[in-house]
């Protein structure tokens, strides 16, 4: 404990864009020495993919070499340059925090994903975890706004995502794409991706209406009853996309143009975060709160609780909507079975992991159950071992989750961090 | 008819249970009015049925002179109608500050885009809020709280956030449940302070249950005694005090042989 305080000690002036700027160079090395060089030095095959755990995890041998790869082109370089650049990234910190904060945080953003893309940039498949990872953010964030700040137990998340994901698979081939189902295109393609954002807001609205379905019951009924219905949503999704064979059945629907780059998941991913933000600490939001902790209280204290069920599982469905359609955008192949009780699992325990009632959390949930999931890939089988198990601890040692009941503070995340003086 | 507040001929049944039968009430401006009655009463039956929490089956209720038998219960707060609740209804996760912010709630126009983008006009009537907030947590002596969660207060404090809760929602009349269950008799002393205050301050009515006599003779002007969901003597307290009816409600009957 003494080590890390002191850790933590020596690195507490680092202000976030000395990070970015630490990352930005671990990848520079990574991207200019890491194959021709350190990877063959270390005897590795190739530049590991997810920091080696994969490697690692084939052949034990391996061990000591990751290691040291990981060491030399991301540990020491971060913390060395975060550290030695701090004469300089805290004043120009201290300049961004003098203009308006939506300023700062965009050229925070735009800062580190560059850094991000480049990264991600060095191989396809690493590309294909960070786009699923973001789109699991959406998905993480809107179902915390039901679960976590509304309190009810939605499972029926999956279902909405497969509206999204279908209706705007639908708009996509319909208009852009010559198919057997669909036809010829309707419009040239090369307006595809300009209209891309409406087919995917247009599933996103699918979604929401469809969540009325689950909402007009929570009513009057919530907990184990409404988990109930919630679940029996899905399943009527589910089901009923498989028996519809206009959109392919149960042998799925593929064939979507990739219109989701990586920048265009980023870009949707930050401003799903920027609105619920909003929306949460807003009165508006924390009516959810208050619905949650005591109905008839709300109500006497003027609340709506009526509209803000609905308000909370239509936009919670909205923005899975938005990242069932960014999904199929990516995978560029949907079949029904991928919005059923195993992508249910997947997004429950995102957020019981990361924690309710909280973006970050939700953040922290859905990149670590991710990059664990893929981590742990080769161990197949007792990835479903290790995984529950870990959820089971956190669930014992932090009953709502690692990070909850905590809002992202951007001015204070942003703000440059100058030594203080420490009195004797 | 003048009256704040009008109640009249109210009854309700719970299935073939008689609750409360033809209650009248009449509340002026700047009344302050007592509920009393032995437990099981209906006492707090009255409370919701005004409060739209349930429907009367028969009677009217008005304020000023406007139907509000009905209407939800969000509706009726909005028009002002403010309450406290006999065990304290906070919200568990949520701090103080949040809680006198979440009952301004009718009074913003914004929307749900306004919330979702975060517009100048939201923003403007945020801080709006935020500033009264900081008012009323001064008033009430809980501003030292304002970040904490509510389980984390004293008794006392608690029923101080409830209170400025639901002077927040900008009431015309304030309904107390029982306000002073549970304390001490230093407690009890501050409690009738702060009663003062807010009906001095806020000029609002005020219409209280209370089991405690000398809490109850020393507040209201007009005490209603409550006997199995009927009236069964009404008037200013000295009356309330010596009649023999209520003295046989409370105490039972005198054996005289």
């Amino acid at each position: 404990m003494e080590i890390a305080r002191k850790f933590k000690s020596i690195f507490s002036d680092v202000p976030i864009l000395g990070w970015i700027l630490g990352i930005f160079t671990a990848v520079i090395i990574e991207y200019y020495l890491g194959y021709d060089y350190i990877s063959y030095y270390l005897g590795l095959p190739k530049i590991p993919v997810l920091f080696g755990t994969l490697v690692m995890l084939k052949d034990p041998m391996m061990i000591p070499a990751v290691i040291g790869y990981d060491l030399i082109v991301y540990v020491v370089p971060i913390f060395l340059i975060a550290k030695l650049t701090t004469f300089f990234t805290n004043p120009v910190a201290a300049i961004l925090e003098k203009t308006p904060l939506w300023l700062s945080a965009i050229i925070h953003l735009i800062f580190f994903y560059s850094v991000l893309h480049m990264w991600a940039g060095i191989n396809d498949y690493r590309e294909l975890v960070v786009k699923l990872t973001l789109i699991s953010i959406i998905l993480t964030i809107s179902i915390n706004v039901i679960n976590g700040y509304q309190g009810e137990f939605s499972c029926s998340h999956p279902g909405f995502m497969a509206i999204g994901a279908y209706i705007s698979s639908i708009l996509t081939l319909y208009f852009f794409v010559s198919d057997k189902t669909f036809g010829a295109a309707v419009l040239p393609p090369a307006f595809g991706p300009w209209f891309f954002p409406f087919a995917l807001v247009a599933g996103g609205i699918a979604a929401a209406l469809g969540s009325l379905l689950v909402a007009i019951p929570s009513f009057r009924t919530r907990g184990d009853y409404l988990a109930i219905i919630s679940l029996a949503f899905m399943f009527i999704v589910k089901s009923a996309v498989e028996n519809l064979n206009v959109i392919g059945g149960a042998r799925g629907m593929g064939g979507q143009p990739d219109y989701a780059p990586l920048p265009i998941i980023f870009i949707w991913t930050m401003l799903c975060i920027w609105i619920v933000h909003n929306f949460v600490t807003s009165i508006m939001g924390k009516a959810l709160n208050a619905v949650r902790d005591d109905e008839a209280a709300s109500e006497s204290m003027t609340v709506k609780t009526r509209k803000t069920k609905m308000t909370a599982f239509m936009f919670g469905a909205f923005w899975a909507g938005i990242a069932g359609g960014l999904f199929a955008h990516v995978l560029t192949y949907i079949n029904p079975g991928m919005f059923s009780i195993n992508r249910l699992a997947e997004i429950l325990a995102m957020v019981y992991f990361g924690g309710l009632n909280s973006i970050v959390g939700s953040i922290v949930g859905a990149v670590s159950i991710n990059v664990l999931g893929e981590a742990l890939r080769p161990l197949e089988l007792y990835k479903w071992i290790i995984i529950p198990l870990i959820l089971i601890l956190v669930m014992i040692f932090r009953p709502y989750g690692l990070i909850s009941f905590k809002e992202i503070n951007a001015k204070r995340l942003l703000r440059s961090r100058h030594k203080r003086e420490q009195g004797a | 008819m003048s009256a704040l507040l009008n109640v009249n001929k109210m009854t309700h049944y719970f299935g073939g249970l008689r609750a409360v039968h033809n209650y009248n009430l009449n509340i002026e401006p700047l009344q302050i009015t007592g509920l009393i009655g032995p437990n099981g009463a209906g006492k707090t039956t009255i409370f919701n049925l005004i409060t739209g929490v349930y429907t009367p089956t028969h009677g009217s209720i008005t304020l000023e002179n406007e139907n509000i038998k009905g209407l939800e219960t969000n509706e009726i707060a909005a028009m002002g109608l403010g309450r406290t609740f006999q065990n304290i209804a906070l919200w568990r996760h949520m701090n103080v500050l949040d809680h006198i912010r979440m009952a301004h709630y009718s009074q913003l126009s914004y929307g749900l885009i306004g919330s979702f983008f975060n517009t100048p006009k939201c923003r403007q009537q945020e801080t709006k809020v935020k500033e009264n907030s900081y008012r009323l947590l001064e008033l009430f002596d809980i501003k030292q709280h304002a970040d904490q969660i509510v389980t984390n207060l004293p008794y006392g404090a608690q029923r101080r956030v409830e209170m400025a809760r639901a002077m927040a929602t900008n009431p015309k009349i304030l309904f107390l449940d029982e306000p002073t269950a549970g304390m001490t008799s230093d407690e009890l002393v501050q409690m009738i302070k702060i009663i003062r205050k807010v009906h001095e301050d806020f000029k609002v009515a005020i219409f209280l249950i209370e089991h405690r006599m000398k809490f109850v003779m020393e507040l209201c002007q007009h005490i209603q005694t409550l006997v199995f969901g009927e009236l069964i003597a009404e008037g200013p307290p000295e009356d309330i005090q010596n009649n023999p009816q209520v003295i046989e409600a409370y105490l039972g009957k005198e054996d005289l042989t």
